[in-house]
């Protein structure tokens, strides 16, 4: 493959342009949930204007929504619900998932089929009723959307990496470290992990848009996030009253998501790569 | 008569990932007469696939033709466009891939894929395609050559199948076709099968071929000149005798004195009542569940007794598919035997690797034919030499890092590589450090599992050199199975013939030859290229081997 642009960093990786700007997209929406209550020039639901779904202003650079709030503040201060529970569902199914499905993978035989069996099963539950049922019958707080986002999710990630994983069991150096003696946990950490971390990771993108948009859907049903508070879903769903009028109130939620989503997935696509030929 | 090839100053480069330019063939001039077979001969790396590729106008992703002109009757493939290229490919100039397993594709009849080259010339039609076909499986002495094209690839066998793929290289009528190591997968015997059709096939019918290779007693039965590569460039060209018998260039000559190791380290005299160090009594390992008569599903390796001694080494040879890989799996306990006793000095090994203790682990280790495989390719050389000395000794950090430095001191490989990961190594690089990893565990016993099979002539005599001298240095003993005498001849003092899972007979390296031999063990033993160039056909002339190579 011909990098087109390619830009060097330093401990001999580089990056491509593409890859650059879709990482500085994401470090830009971390440092502002990290730092949204100093970067907000309103508070959340202050109501600042006297007019609603106003058009973009000096004083209102994103206008306001539905109740006059600052539209502006609220996607700053909303970007910590959407990047954090995403990203904390995304890892959680993703690491249970993908340790299970190594093991499963290399422990074979019973383990494997129940294991298997069982995930199926789960992952046979539509994953929005799922979600509905358990939000309405629990409530909706942020460690339980949490939990019931990783759930959800997990299934697919354990999937994903068993089939990984049984292609590389059989190569002859999983032979090699039985044949040693070692156990269970040293074959997926040490073998099979560095050889499948690639598409892992790849998988790990998708299934972080996947986990926003869920989240995003959930909040616009209104079991997310609760009022005062709101994910960039919710945002979209209080004003989507404004869409008619094309108020910058339902736009630039929307905005928000795709930018991060996309951001996410072409990062996955371009990662930083090693420079392999070193005598240079 | 002019020529049918002439290349001149080829020249073909690629960028790294560095912005590095590299040059691989470095300006290459030679032609080929029409109906005359050429050679490319040479080790890994030394742009010979890459030249055949040239021929059809082919550069392999990231590689560049970059200067020169490799004419092919008449037209230059350097020039031509992408289309009138592909109308040349198949038509005038056809290749034959070294893995005809990859090639084919298992989801299609043999005889469609065969006919598919005529289909999409639109050369002839369909079924006079097939009967062509017929013929051409007929002239490569296929068996039941008028329904062989109907089964699916993996239903014949891996000769077989390197057959077919030739007929579908002749069906287009080529008048150059391009073998890039053929049988270099392929074991002694049915090298010898596919060899004899080759020439058969290509002398009938007045085709110019080139024929790459690594190995030069293959090349010495079925090509008229040779052509010499050592890193991108002609070392010497001659014809085949002239190499053989009197080859000017030192790389040449080290290529020619690779093809004869020589004997085994001379031990000292055998003590007959020392105890063995490994003895199997009546060892009988297969595939699937155990039966009512307590053998498995399918029996690989039927009640094999075997003995090694202190200091000595062992040779298990057999074609592929005798049961020698199943058996060192089970002395190994990877493939637990179903029945019979393997003793360690003396005292019995469980029959599974999980139920043995790590102390008898350590002492029989295992290396496996292909390093790009037994290699995790994503751990760095340091680690992988690591484990086992953690493992077994508990050695960490600046300890470990010292004996990981001794270990690549000792198979001779430089202190650098240890940052390195197994893909940037090459082939016998890789294998020094499969052996590496092994002597890592201190062990009493090492089975070297077709360790030299994948590996070219030159380096792998190189390999074979360090097994003596680290037997020398360490008093270790070798199981050493391969289908290959020379090599296991140059290792063993005693050698094991296997056929069909069992053991046939035993000979100690001095009775190679001298005695009067079973009739499959004569085969393996015939079946050995030699450098006269005349062997091939003095086999010809064999009538038991003949008849042993025809029912196969």
């Amino acid at each position: 493959m011909t990098m087109v642009g390619a830009i060097p960093l330093p401990f001999h990786f580089r990056i491509n342009l593409v890859g650059l700007l879709a990482s500085c997209t994401i470090l830009l929406w971390t440092l502002v949930a990290l730092f949204a209550p100093l970067l907000a020039p309103h508070g959340i639901g202050e109501i600042v204007d006297s007019d609603y779904f106003g058009p973009m202003s000096a004083q209102f650079p994103l206008g306001t929504d539905y109740l006059g709030r600052d539209m502006l503040s609220r996607i700053l201060l909303g970007t910590r619900y959407t990047v954090g529970i995403s990203l904390a569902a995304v890892g959680l199914a993703c690491f249970t998932g993908v340790t299970l499905g190594m093991a499963a993978a290399v422990a074979g035989g019973w383990t494997d089929t129940v294991l298997s069996r069982f995930l199926d099963a789960l992952n046979s539950i539509p994953s929005k009723l799922f979600g509905l049922v358990v939000v309405a019958g629990v409530g909706s707080s942020i460690p339980v959307l949490i939990m019931t986002l990783a759930v959800i999710y997990t299934p697919g990630s354990y999937r994903f990496a068993r089939a990984l994983a049984v292609n590389v069991n059989t190569m002859d150096f999983i032979t090699v470290a039985r044949a040693r003696g070692e156990g269970v946990p040293y074959i997926i950490g040490s073998e099979i992990l560095p050889n499948i971390l690639g598409p892992v990771f790849a998988d790990v993108g998708l299934r972080f848009v996947f986990i926003v948009l869920l989240l995003s859907g959930l909040s616009f049903l209104g079991l997310g996030v609760q009022p005062p508070n709101a994910d960039w879903g919710a945002l979209v769903r209080e004003n989507i009253s404004g869409l008619p009028f094309g108020a910058p109130a339902v736009m630039f939620p929307s905005v928000a998501i795709a930018s991060l989503t996309i951001s996410v997935n072409l990062l996955i696509d371009n990662l930083p790569r090693k420079i392999r030929d070193r005598s240079a | 008569m002019a020529n049918l090839v002439e290349i001149r100053d080829l020249r073909i480069g690629a960028t790294t990932d560095a912005g590095r330019r590299v040059e691989i063939i470095k300006g290459v001039s030679f032609d080929i007469a029409p109906g005359e077979i050429v050679a490319l001969i040479g080790e890994s790396g030394s742009g010979k696939t890459t030249i055949a590729l040239s021929l059809m106008g082919y550069a392999r992703e990231g590689c560049r033709i970059e200067g020169g002109s490799v004419v092919v009757a008449g037209k230059d493939m350097v020039r031509l466009t992408e289309r009138q290229r592909a109308a040349v490919r198949g038509t005038e100039v056809a290749y034959v891939p070294q893995s005809a397993a990859a090639a084919f594709n298992p989801a299609m009849r043999i005889i469609d894929q065969v006919v598919e080259v005529s289909r999409i010339h639109g050369l002839m039609p369909d079924d006079k395609a097939r009967l062509r076909a017929v013929e051409l499986f007929r002239a490569l002495s296929l068996p039941n050559p008028d329904t062989i094209g109907e089964r699916y690839p993996h239903q014949v066998s891996g000769g077989q199948l390197q057959r077919l793929s030739a007929a579908m290289a002749l069906i287009g009528n080529p008048s150059l076709v391009i073998f890039d190591e053929p049988t270099t997968a392929l074991d002694v015997t049915t090298q010898i099968e596919v060899l004899r059709a080759f020439k058969a096939v290509m002398r009938e019918s007045r085709i110019a071929g080139v024929y790459v290779s690594h190995d030069l007693a293959v090349v010495a039965q079925i090509a008229d000149r040779i052509v010499v590569l050592k890193g991108g460039e002609v070392q010497e060209v001659g014809s085949t005798a002239h190499i053989l018998q009197a080859p000017s260039h030192p790389y040449t000559q080290a290529l020619l004195a690779a093809f004869r190791p020589g004997g085994p380290p001379a031990g000292a005299a055998p003590a007959p009542l020392a105890q063995p160090v490994l003895e199997l009594r009546d060892v009988v390992a297969g595939y699937g569940g155990l039966q009512s008569d307590g053998r498995p599903l399918v029996t690989i390796v039927k009640g094999v007794s075997l003995t090694l001694q202190p200091g000595r080494n062992l040779g298990v040879i057999g074609e592929s598919g005798c049961g020698k890989s199943t058996l060192a799996r089970a002395i190994a306990g990877i493939l637990p035997a179903a029945s019979g006793e393997i003793l360690l000095q003396g005292k019995p090994l469980p029959s599974a690797a999980k139920d043995r203790t790590r102390e008898q682990l350590r002492q029989v280790q295992i290396v496996f034919q292909s390093a790009d495989t037994a290699l995790n390719p994503a751990k760095c050389i340091a680690d992988i030499l690591g484990r086992p000395l953690a493992f077994y000794h508990g050695l960490k950090g600046a300890a470990a890092e010292a004996r990981v430095d001794r270990l690549l001191d000792m198979v001779h490989l430089p202190r650098g590589l240890k940052h390195r990961r197994p893909p940037e190594l090459s082939g016998g690089q890789k294998q020094r450090i499969n052996l590496a990893r092994a002597l890592a565990a201190d062990p009493q016993i090492i089975l070297c599992d077709e360790i030299t099979s994948a590996l070219d002539t030159v380096v792998a005599a190189a390999i074979i050199d360090l097994l003596k001298e680290l037997q020398r240095e360490l008093g270790l003993c070798y199981v050493f199975i391969s289908h290959d005498l020379p090599t296991v001849e140059a290792v063993c003092d005693q050698i094991a013939v296997m056929y069909a899972g069992e053991k046939i007979e035993q000979m100690s390296r001095d009775e190679v030859g001298a005695r009067n031999h079973k009739a499959y063990t004569k085969l393996l033993f015939a079946s050995v290229p030699k450098l006269d160039p005349h062997w091939l056909d003095s086999i010809e002339n064999d009538p038991e081997v003949v008849a042993a190579l025809s029912r196969r």
